[in-house]
This record gives C-alpha cells, sequence and structure tokens, in this order.
C-alpha cells in the first residue's frame, strides 16, 4: 500500500504534465489544479500510513528497480520523516502555487503547467530518493523547469536570470557528483567491484572507512553544489535575480521547496556521510552563514523592491537554518528542519502576496506603493500576518525553528552545560541573533511602506486589469483568498503547537548525527582532525614522530 | 581482477590461430559495405534519374545489411578464437556505426545534388556524369565506415594503418563535394594537408614501435613490450613511437594539440558532411587507441628505483602523462572556445573537440570499466550529434547552410518540433540527467575516479559546467530568442528525411536510458577478454597480483 503510494507521488504530476502536453490549452490548468491536489491527497495519505514518524526509519524499504546493473544504480524510493514532511510542504504549496498563476499566466499555459508538473515530480523525487544517483537526477532535472519557467514567463531580464541560475546551480551539483562518485568508487574499490550508489550504504561506508583527508574533501565536494542550492553566502548571487525575475508561482517554489533541497542535501548526504568534514569545517561554515545573515539583511533594508527584499530575506533565514544545522546538535538541527518548512511556508506566502499586488499594479517598486490598506484591507492583513510569521513573532510558524536554530547554536559550546556539545557558542549565536533584529526591521518597514501611510497607486487604469484582460477586484478575490487562507491556518497551527511535528524531527536527527558528539570531542582534545598530528588512515606513520617532538 | 584477465589474454593469443577463412568472416560486414561501395557508384552515374534518387536508400539498405551480418559474425566462436587484441569490439563498435551511419545518410540524402537534381528536373541543365556527385559521395561515405569499422578487427599495425586512411581519405573529398562552394574545397584542403600530417605522425609512431619490438603483429608486441617492462622496463624508442602514434590519432579525435582543423572544416562543409565528420573519424580514433593502448597494457608496468621494481597501475608513466595532458588541454580549450563561437557550427566543433577530451578520460581509465564507458559514451554522443546537425541540415536560408545563432533565434514559433529537439540534445550533452548524456558522463567519471584519476575527474566535471553555458545557448535562444529579419528567410528543407532523423535522435536522447541497462552490457560484452584465452596461465600473474596489491 505504502508503495504504491510512493510511486503515485512521483507517476501522478509526471502523468499530468504528459496530459497537459497532449492536451487542448484550455484545460491545462484544470489538469494541473486536479493533478496537483491529488498528489497532495496521495501525500497526505502517505503520511498517514508512514511508519517511521517514531523511529527515524526509512519507509517504504522494499521499492527498486535496477537501472544500471553495472554501477549498482538502482531506483529505489523511500523517505524518512524529514523527508516526508518535506514532501507535504512540496504537495501542499504546488496546488496553491498553481492556482495563484490562473490569473498571470495566459500565454503558453500548456508548457507552463506542463513544467510545474515535471518539477513538482522532479521535486518530490529528491526528498523520495534512496540511491545516490536517483537523488542526483531528480536534483539536476529541477533545474530544467525552473530555466523554462523562469526564461518564458519571468520578467525583463529573464533570459540572464534563467542562465545565471541554471549555470550557478549546474556547476555546483557536478562538483557534488564527483564527490559521491568518488565515494561509491572507493566502496567499490574496497568491496572488490562491486559498486552501489545506496545513499545509507555509501553513508555508512564513508562515515566509517574512508581516511579523515578523504572524507574532509568529500565534504567539500559535496558542500560546494548544495551551498549554491541554499544559497550560502559567495554564492548566493543568482538568487535575488532568479526570484526577482520569477513568475510569482515560480518564486514561490523556488522559494517555498527548491532552496530547500539544498539544505535537505547536506541534512541527509553531507553531514551524515562525511562527519570528519562536517566538524572539520564547522566553524569556517559558521562564520559564512553569519556573514551571510547580516550582509543579506543589510541588503534588504535599503532595498526598494519588493519581492527582491523578500528574495534577499530569503538568504538571510536560510543562514539561519545552515547555522542550526552546523551546531551539530539535535537542537539546532531540530530547529533548522522546521524552519525548512516554516520559511517555505512564510517566505511562500509573502511572494504570492506580493504578486497579487503586482498583478494590480505591474509594480513591485515601494516608492510607487503605499497604504494599501485603505483599499486592500484584506491583502494587508495576510500581508502582516505572514510578514509577522516571517520575522519570528512567537506564536506564529516562524519563531519556534529560528529560535531552536539560535539556541542549538548558542548551546553549542564543547562543554555545554545545556548537554547539547558543538563546536559554536554565544558569541556565534549573538552576531547571528543580530540578524533577527534586522529582520524585524527591513520587514517592518516594508510593511510600513507598502501598507501603511498616505495611499500611493502608480496610475489608476492599469489598476484592476490583468493582462487577460479580465478585471480583477480592488482586493483580493475569492479564489486569492483561498490560496492564503490554508498557508496562514497552518502557519498558525505549526506557530501554537510544534510538539509533534519536533517528536517526529527528532529521530530522524539522531540518526544523522548520530557519528558527531564523539567527533566533536575529538576536534576538542586535538584542535583538528586531518592534519598529521591526529589522522587515524594512513597519517598514523607519519604523525607518531610528530607526536614525539 | 579484469586487468588481469585481459593481460593473460593479451600473453596467450598468439598469431598462429588466425588463419584466412576466420580473417574474412570477420570482416564481412565490411566486405558487404565495400560491395555497397562499388553499386552506389555506378548507380550515382544512372542517366535514370529514379535510379540516382535510389542511391541513398541503397546505402542505407547496405549499412542495415552490415548490422545484420556484424550480429551474425558475432555469434560465431570464429571472434573470440580469431587472437584479436579485443576480440569482440567490433559487435558493438560496427553495429553503432551503421546504425548511426543509417541516421547519417537520412541528412546527407537530399542535400548532395540537390541544386543540380533540380535543374535536372526543371530542364535547366542536361544531366551530366561529370557534374553528378551524389553516387561518389555514398560511395566514399561507406568506404570510410567501413574502413572505421575495419579498425575494430586491426590486429597489426599495417591494418591499423590502412583502416585509419581508409576511414580518413573518403572524408576529404566528402568535405570538398558537399557543397559547391569555395569554403567547402579550402576546408577540404585544409583537412586533406592536416591529415596527411598527422598520418606521417603515427607512422613514423608505428615504425618506432616496429624498431622497439621486431614486430608488426599487435598480440606479439604486447608479449614483447610486457617481458621489456617485467625486465629492463620498456625501451623509450618504444614509449617515444607509442606518445607519437597517441598525437597522431588525436587528428582523428579532434584532441589537442592536432585540434587545429576542427573548427575550419566543420564550417566549411555542409551540415550534413560535419555531421559525419563529427563522429565516424572520432570513433576511428577511439578505436585505433583502445587496441593499441591495450598493447601497452594496463598492468604490469613497473618502475625500476634502488634496484627493485616499483609496480606502477595503469599504462606505463609517460604515456598516462601524455595523454592526461592532451585530455585536459582538450576539455579545456574545446570547452572554452566554444564560449567564443557565434557560428553554430563552429561552436559544435570546439564542443566535439571537448568531448574528445572527455572520451581521452575513458581511455586513461582503461579497460574493463573505462573503455566500456568510452563506447557507451560513444553512443549516446553519436545520436545527440546527429539530432543537433539533423536539425541544422532541416534549415536552410537562401538555399544556404543555417550557421549561425542569430538565424536560430527565436526557431521555436515557426518551427516548434526541431527546436525541441534541439533543446534535448543540448541539454543532454550538457550532462544533464534523465538524458542519455548524463548516464555516458556517469560512467565515464566512474571509471576514472576508480581508477585514481580524481584531478582529472574533477577537471573534466567544471568544463563539463563551463559546456552548459554554450549548450544552453542552443536552448535558449531556439525557444526564448526574438524572430528577427534574418530568420524570416529561414525555412525547412523540402525533404523530411532530416526532420525525420532529428526527431528519432532528439527523441532517441530522451528513450534510450530507458534500456540503459542493456544498452551497458551491450557495450560491456564488447571489451570483454575471450574466455578460452583467459584461462591460459602467464607470466605476468605475479606482477600483476603485485601491482593490484599496490592500488
Amino acid at each position: 500500500m505504502l508503495s504504491t503510494l510512493t510511486a503515485l507521488l512521483l507517476i501522478l504530476p509526471l502523468l499530468a504534465a504528459g496530459g497537459i502536453a497532449l492536451g487542448p490549452a484550455r484545460t491545462s490548468k484544470w489538469i494541473a489544479t486536479i493533478a496537483s491536489l491529488a498528489v497532495f491527497a496521495v501525500a497526505l495519505a502517505f503520511s498517514w500510513g508512514f511508519p517511521g514518524w517514531t523511529d527515524g526509519s526509512i519507509a517504504p524499504s522494499d521499492l527498486g528497480l535496477s537501472v544500471m546493473p553495472s554501477l549498482g544504480i538502482n531506483l529505489t524510493l523511500g523517505a524518512d520523516s524529514v523527508g516526508v514532511m518535506l514532501i507535504l510542504l512540496t504537495a501542499f504549496l504546488m496546488p496553491l502555487a498553481v492556482i495563484g498563476s490562473f490569473t498571470a499566466v495566459v500565454d503558453r499555459q500548456k508548457e507552463y503547467y506542463a513544467w510545474f508538473m515535471l518539477l513538482e515530480a522532479a521535486m518530490i523525487g529528491v526528498f523520495l530518493a534512496r540511491d545516490a544517483i536517483v537523488f542526483y537526477t531528480a536534483y539536476e532535472f529541477t533545474l530544467v523547469p525552473m530555466f523554462f519557467l523562469i526564461a518564458i514567463y519571468g520578467g525583463a531580464e529573464r533570459r540572464p536570470a534563467s542562465i545565471k541560475f541554471f549555470l550557478y546551480t549546474f556547476l555546483g551539483s557536478v562538483l557534488t557528483l564527483a564527490g559521491v562518485i568518488y565515494i561509491a568508487a572507493q566502496h567499490a574499490l574496497a568491496h572488490d567491484g562491486a559498486w552501489t550508489f545506496d545513499l545509507a550504504a555509501l553513508a555508512t561506508f564513508a562515515s566509517s572507512e574512508l581516511s579523515n583527508t578523504q572524507q574532509y574533501w568529500v565534504f567539500v565536494l559535496l558542500m560546494i553544489g548544495f551551498a549554491v542550492k541554499v544559497p550560502f553566502f559567495p554564492v548566493h548571487t543568482w538568487l535575488p535575480l532568479a526570484h526577482d525575475q520569477a513568475p510569482t508561482a515560480g518564486s514561490v517554489i523556488l522559494a517555498g521547496t527548491l532552496l530547500k533541497l539544498g539544505t535537505y542535501g547536506v541534512y541527509r548526504i553531507a553531514l551524515p556521510t562525511a562527519p570528519v568534514g562536517g566538524v572539520e569545517l564547522d566553524q569556517f561554515i559558521a562564520v559564512l552563514c553569519i556573514i551571510g545573515i547580516v550582509h543579506a539583511a543589510l541588503i534588504c533594508w535599503v532595498q526598494t523592491d519588493a519581492k527582491k527584499l523578500v528574495a534577499y530575506s530569503s538568504v538571510s533565514h536560510l543562514g539561519f537554518c545552515m547555522l542550526g544545522l552546523f551546531a551539530l546538535n539535535s537542537v539546532g538541527a531540530t530547529g533548522s528542519v522546521l524552519y525548512m518548512i516554516n520559511h517555505g511556508l512564510s517566505t511562500g506566502a509573502l511572494f504570492l502576496c506580493i504578486g497579487m499586488i503586482y498583478e494590480r499594479y505591474h509594480t513591485k517598486d515601494m516608492a510607487q506603493l503605499g497604504g494599501l490598506f485603505k483599499v486592500m484591507p484584506v491583502w494587508s492583513f495576510f500581508m502582516v500576518f505572514f510578514t509577522l510569521a516571517s520575522l519570528g513573532l512567537p506564536g506564529l510558524n516562524g519563531f519556534i525553528g529560528e529560535f531552536l536554530c539560535l539556541l542549538g547554536c548558542f548551546s553549542a559550546e564543547p562543554n555545554s552545560v545545556a548537554g547539547y556539545p558543538g563546536l559554536l557558542g554565544p558569541w556565534y549565536a549573538l552576531v547571528a541573533g543580530s540578524g533577527l533584529v534586522l529582520a524585524a526591521m527591513y520587514l517592518l518597514i516594508m510593511l510600513g511602506k507598502l501598507v501603511w501611510g498616505p495611499l500611493k497607486e502608480p496610475h489608476h487604469d492599469a489598476h484592476a486589469t490583468t493582462q487577460s484582460g479580465s478585471s480583477l477586484p480592488a482586493d483580493l478575490s475569492p479564489r486569492e483568498i483561498g490560496i492564503l487562507v490554508p498557508l496562514a491556518l497552518v502557519c498558525l497551527a505549526i506557530g501554537v503547537y510544534p510538539k509533534p511535528m519536533m517528536e517526529a524531527i527528532a529521530p530522524s536527527v539522531e540518526k544523522t548525527l548520530a557519528a558527531y558528539p564523539k567527533l566533536v570531542d575529538r576536534y576538542v582534545q586535538d584542535g583538528s582532525l586531518v592534519a598529521p598530528r591526529v589522522d587515524m588512515g594512513q597519517g598514523v606513520a607519519r604523525a607518531q614522530p610528530v607526536g614525539s617532538e | 581482477m579484469t586487468t588481469l584477465a585481459l593481460s593473460n589474454s593479451l600473453i596467450a593469443a598468439s598469431p598462429t590461430m588466425t588463419n584466412m577463412s576466420s580473417k574474412i568472416t570477420l570482416i564481412a560486414p565490411e566486405i558487404l559495405l565495400f560491395l555497397g561501395a562499388v553499386l552506389v557508384a555506378v548507380l550515382g552515374l544512372s542517366r535514370n534519374a529514379a535510379l540516382r534518387r535510389s542511391v541513398p536508400m541503397v546505402t542505407a539498405i547496405f549499412l542495415a545489411g552490415s548490422i545484420v551480418v556484424t550480429c551474425w559474425v558475432y555469434r560465431t566462436d570464429a571472434v573470440a578464437t580469431s587472437g584479436l587484441m579485443l576480440p569482440m569490439l567490433g559487435g558493438y563498435a560496427k553495429t553503432l556505426i551503421a546504425a548511426i551511419g543509417i541516421l547519417l545518410v537520412m541528412l546527407a540524402g537530399p542535400s548532395v545534388d540537390r541544386r543540380l537534381e533540380e535543374a535536372f528536373d526543371t530542364g535547366r541543365a542536361s544531366f551530366d556524369p561529370i557534374r553528378v556527385m551524389r553516387g561518389e559521395y555514398f560511395s566514399f561515405f561507406l568506404l570510410s565506415i567501413a574502413g572505421t569499422m575495419l579498425l575494430a578487427n586491426a590486429n597489426d599495425l599495417i591494418w591499423m594503418f590502412l583502416a585509419l586512411e581508409l576511414a580518413s581519405l573518403p572524408t576529404y573529398v566528402m568535405v570538398a563535394v558537399s557543397r559547391g562552394t569555395r569554403r567547402a574545397q579550402e576546408a577540404a584542403v585544409k583537412y586533406f594537408f592536416l591529415g596527411a600530417l598527422s598520418a606521417a605522425t603515427f607512422l613514423y609512431g608505428f615504425a618506432m614501435l616496429y624498431g622497439a619490438t621486431g614486430t608488426l603483429e599487435l598480440p606479439v608486441m604486447a608479449e614483447r613490450l610486457a617481458t621489456q617492462s617485467a625486465t629492463t622496463g620498456i625501451s623509450a624508442l618504444a614509449i617515444l613511437g607509442g606518445v607519437l602514434a597517441i598525437l597522431g590519432i588525436g587528428f582523428k579525435l579532434a584532441a589537442v594539440p592536432m585540434h587545429f582543423y576542427a573548427a575550419d572544416v566543420y564550417e566549411g562543409a555542409s551540415s550534413p558532411t560535419t555531421a559525419f565528420l563529427g563522429f565516424v573519424p572520432k570513433i576511428a580514433g577511439v578505436l585505433a587507441l583502445m587496441i593499441l593502448l591495450s598493447t601497452f597494457g594496463y598492468s604490469g608496468h613497473s618502475t625500476v628505483a634502488g634496484g627493485s621494481h616499483i609496480a606502477l597501475p595503469g599504462l606505463p608513466a609517460p604515456l598516462t602523462a601524455v595523454l592526461w595532458m592532451v585530455a585536459v588541454l582538450t576539455m579545456v580549450l574545446g570547452n572554452v572556445a566554444a564560449l567564443l563561437q557565434s557560428n553554430v557550427k563552429r561552436m559544435l566543433a570546439y564542443s566535439s573537440i571537448a568531448q574528445s577530451g572527455y572520451l581521452i578520460v575513458g581511455l586513461i581509465a582503461g579497460p574493463q570499466s573505462g573503455y566500456d564507458a568510452v563506447l557507451f559514451y560513444l553512443l549516446g554522443y553519436g545520436v545527440t550529434n546527429t539530432a543537433m546537425f539533423a536539425v541544422l541540415a532541416s534549415l536552410e536560408r537562401h538555399g544556404e547552410d543555417v550557421e549561425t545563432l542569430d538565424d536560430l533565434a527565436g526557431l521555436r514559433t515557426r518551427h516548434p518540433v526541431l527546436a525541441w529537439m534541439l533543446a534535448a540534445s543540448a541539454i543532454s550533452l550538457i550532462g544533464m540527467p534523465p538524458f542519455i548524456g548524463f548516464f555516458g558522463k556517469l560512467a565515464l567519471f566512474s571509471s576514472a575516479i576508480e581508477a585514481g584519476q580524481t584531478t582529472l575527474v574533477i577537471i573534466a566535471a567544471v568544463c563539463s559546467a563551463i559546456s552548459a553555458f554554450y549548450y544552453l545557448q542552443l536552448v535558449a535562444v531556439p525557444m526564448f530568442g526574438q524572430p528577427n529579419a534574418r530568420t524570416e528567410t529561414v525555412q525547412a528543407v523540402p525533404s523530411r528525411w532530416p526532420r525525420f532523423a532529428a526527431v528519432v535522435c532528439g527523441v532517441g536522447v530522451l528513450v534510450l536510458p530507458l534500456g540503459l541497462a542493456k544498452l551497458v552490457a551491450f557495450a560491456s560484452s564488447s571489451t570483454e577478454p575471450s574466455a578460452k584465452v583467459a584461462a591460459a596461465p602467464s607470466d605476468t600473474t605475479a606482477s600483476d597480483a603485485a601491482n593490484l596489491a599496490a592500488r
């Protein structure tokens, strides 16, 4: 039963994409809506029957199909509790994104909705993959639909934006692939030529049998690809451009789920596979996270374009998410996973809100807009609500993840009194925490400009007509309210009662971070894991004379 | 393990096992193609227009026939016991060459002599056997393919040299006659002189190999090189010969430093001929290098230090070094130069140079996994290369080939199918899963990392990311570009065959991965040493074991 549902999660969107491509253009949005709702229903049924909520196991474990026996590549599918949550997030956002595009996209509808369905299949494929090559295939394939969505339906600079998006992520992920192949090749050499790309097998092999130096470099390779996708401080520059140019629904999916592929990759592959690298580079990465948090927040502060502001705020927010992961303790990692979900919900919703304004006024420039509360009270309510969720108001969803990430970072001292050892500490948390203050500032400034103050509208003739010529009401239409209400409810529910989610995340986190406490202790004792002094691999012979000096 | 079995087979295979009849059986597909070449040359001169028009069809039928014959030949025991260096190589290689050949005929068929035939039809010109080229073109087409196929059976240096020349010489003529312009003739002359230079280079290398080992027969040479390696080390003369041969054969692959001709020749020849040049000589070069490098052997080499032998993995170190440099330079130069091109054919020429770099990575990795990967990669490359040129061959502007990126701007609005096929094959060449190109690269990179070439793979990975930039132009310009005044005059050619080939290949890049397991198994069956000879004991076992232990 579970296997059937798993297969359906992938097959339904693919079939829908085929149906949209072959069917007439006027049915495409309805096929996409029905299919994405059906996928959401299947995802709910799947999570209902999912046995791994309490023990962190991966289910289903019996679904497999041999693809390339000579390299041991199998199409194996299954997810752990974190994966299932992200699948639910994807399946939840997708119908909203599709319904949200009804009036925004009028040209080339067939391609638009077909690409969306392919994108959904690819994203779910990433979270379902139990084989590294299946993971990589789905991970990379998300680029193609997104590339077309940005390049065809985007803003004025859509071509350079789409190409930059593609190249950045592609360059990163080929290096990730090289890292994965390296582990698999070492596995094959150690096991008499038996290739496998099974994620669990590779993680077990790499974390226990690769030398510390090997693990270090493997971690570097793996991280490059994921860091671009997250996006991480020095390689984040594709994101604001892509977001700015992408159509609204594209931005929703990009912020909501696509960025999570990066953090999920770190969580699911990089951290458990090469723990030595994780420990060794921990502080370096944390510093980059913090630079990213503050740097992006400062950019947000001076931003005049509302959509770019939210895009940069994503860079800042995902810095928190990564900082939580690299606290290397269960609190931080749990917070980080919660953050992935919550950021998807609240930032996705913010992009939808801004898209609704753009459809009405054809501008996102905050200098031309203002005081919209007077004409759009309903929209203003949602805008304020999601902004507060995004800046981490207690009681809404953003707070708990942010708090746990910072708590994890704060208590991640080597000899933590709280019992959550790590390599960071209060100083890291303090500087990163300034990002929270900045977030409150820039988000509230945005609200102040857009929602309150004297009414400013760019030119009233464009007002209330869309590209399709059908008129939109001054305030939100029932369809638009219908999109935002479920998002708001989920944000509220998670904010008020996050405990079940935290309990479901905990066992998965335990497994991911299993190797870390010991390594952190050793790192604290020796000062390094890969320097010759403590190299436990072939470096041992060299290490002794140095130690005896 | 695999290297051990292979080197055993090299040592144990003796020339006495070959005889005339089995040799004739082995080259039955080539004999068939030769007959086809003669027939086509005659048909092409016929006064009857229908007979002349049948030439491409007859060519395709002979190619299909050669696939059938290949399948039949490689089922028999004659092959496994023939004492060839890589006895089963032809089974896969010949099938692949002929299959891609059929697709290439679809491209070339309608284009050769098109203007002339139209003139005959409308009565503007009367039939003149001197001016018709179709027979010659397809006759040379088949001869070049036959030469490439013969390489798979090469068992001595003379055979290899003659087969390489048989594969190359017809292509010079094909470039010259492919379109009646000065540019084509200029391209042909350049191609011919540089080709002659390369032939001289590898022939000189072959002569040195003969001088160093005293034999032309490759299995015997392999045995003597192995003996040299185990005692005094391989002589400098043999190494020098090997290096010259590699560089010379590199011309066929368009590998640096023998790549200079590629851009000019690709640009000068007609699109269908360029498609041919991008695939057939390349596979010829790869087959020749495979056989030559297996003669040197990928195991048992050692260096003498302090009186004791230290085992080295892979090829003799100087050859690895040369191939390594050639691979890196080829990948970097090909990809970077392709970035700068606005002419699609020149861009594809540099892309084809870059692809050769990836192939050499697989050759460095060696048998079996590296060779398997190279052969499998060639399948994906052949299909995508044909798809791209098929799209170009389906279009024309004022009766001339479509060449620049501007000509393709907004292709989607007028020829959506062609634009999609171009996009699919470009995305496959980038190495995007789940297209065929990805699995080729995956297999190549895996084998190279397994052989310890991690740095090389990282360079290759970065290069393939660079390549994404110019391949994306081939997606972005036709799909999202604005049609301009130039593109208004771009039309589809009257014949539907190039479009058919474009669709077959474009769909193929997505459909072939469905049969991945079978295709990979087919590719790897062709590099297996024959079981019978592999069982024989040999002296190198000990050094092999030492070598494996060292790894």
